[in-house]
């Protein structure tokens, strides 16, 4: 057991705690998007982390070229669903509405509803 | 350092359960869908660290394939779920 493997195994707990910390919001808020806020962090630094502490551990470059595409592919397609879950949320009123600052979406809607009318 | 593992270990599962409440809970569909998309990253983590733990790369690949094809789950579930959903809300 030699540094390399205890900061290894440091990496692999602060994983492990940014995914537990997902599984808390996800359950503590409230509706879609905030969730999804809290879903997509362990996606990409969770799983750096941990192929971080993948290449740490095993010391050889084939395992290492295995884990590039892994991490390449994964920060490609977390936010593709992220998109396509949260766009369907809004179009499904799964949203908290008051909770909104801003709704582009609508006022884009009613700047082409009027641009039609006049 | 086996308290150190011992940790990593229970932290990995109150994270699967607390997510696996949500799946069960989950008002909406799409709720469920992004907490199993939780639920499948830590399946990936919970993968690597058992390779960087135990020193093997035998769940290398599969590593890479769930990488690759754990996005078509959401994607699908985004995309046909029905508008009428939460109707009732």
């Amino acid at each position: 057991m030699n540094g390399l493997d205890v900061a290894a195994l440091v990496l692999i707990l602060i994983g492990a705690l940014l995914c537990l910390t997902a599984a808390i919001g996800v359950v503590r808020f409230k509706d879609v998007p905030t969730r999804l806020h809290a879903a997509t962090k362990p996606q990409v630094l969770g799983l750096i982390l941990i192929c971080l502490a993948i290449a740490l551990s095993l010391r050889s470059w084939p395992v290492v070229a295995f884990l590039v595409p892994v991490v390449l592919i994964q920060l490609a397609t977390a936010p593709l669903s992220a998109h396509m879950v949260g766009r369907q949320a809004y179009r499904n009123r799964t949203i908290d509405e008051k909770s909104l600052y801003v709704d582009e979406r609508a006022q884009a809607r009613e700047r082409e509803r009027r641009r039609d009318e006049g | 350092m086996t308290w150190l593992i011992g940790v990593i270990y229970v932290v990995f599962a109150a994270a699967a359960l607390i997510t696996l409440w949500r799946i069960i809970r989950g008002p909406s569909i799409l709720d469920r869908a992004v907490a199993s998309d939780v639920l499948l990253t830590e399946v990936m983590c919970v993968l690597g660290a058992d390779m960087a733990i135990n020193h093997h790369t035998r769940t290398l690949p599969v590593l890479l394939v769930i990488a690759a094809v754990g996005v078509f789950g959401s994607i699908a579930i985004a995309r046909f779920v029905a508008r009428k959903d939460n109707a009732d809300r």
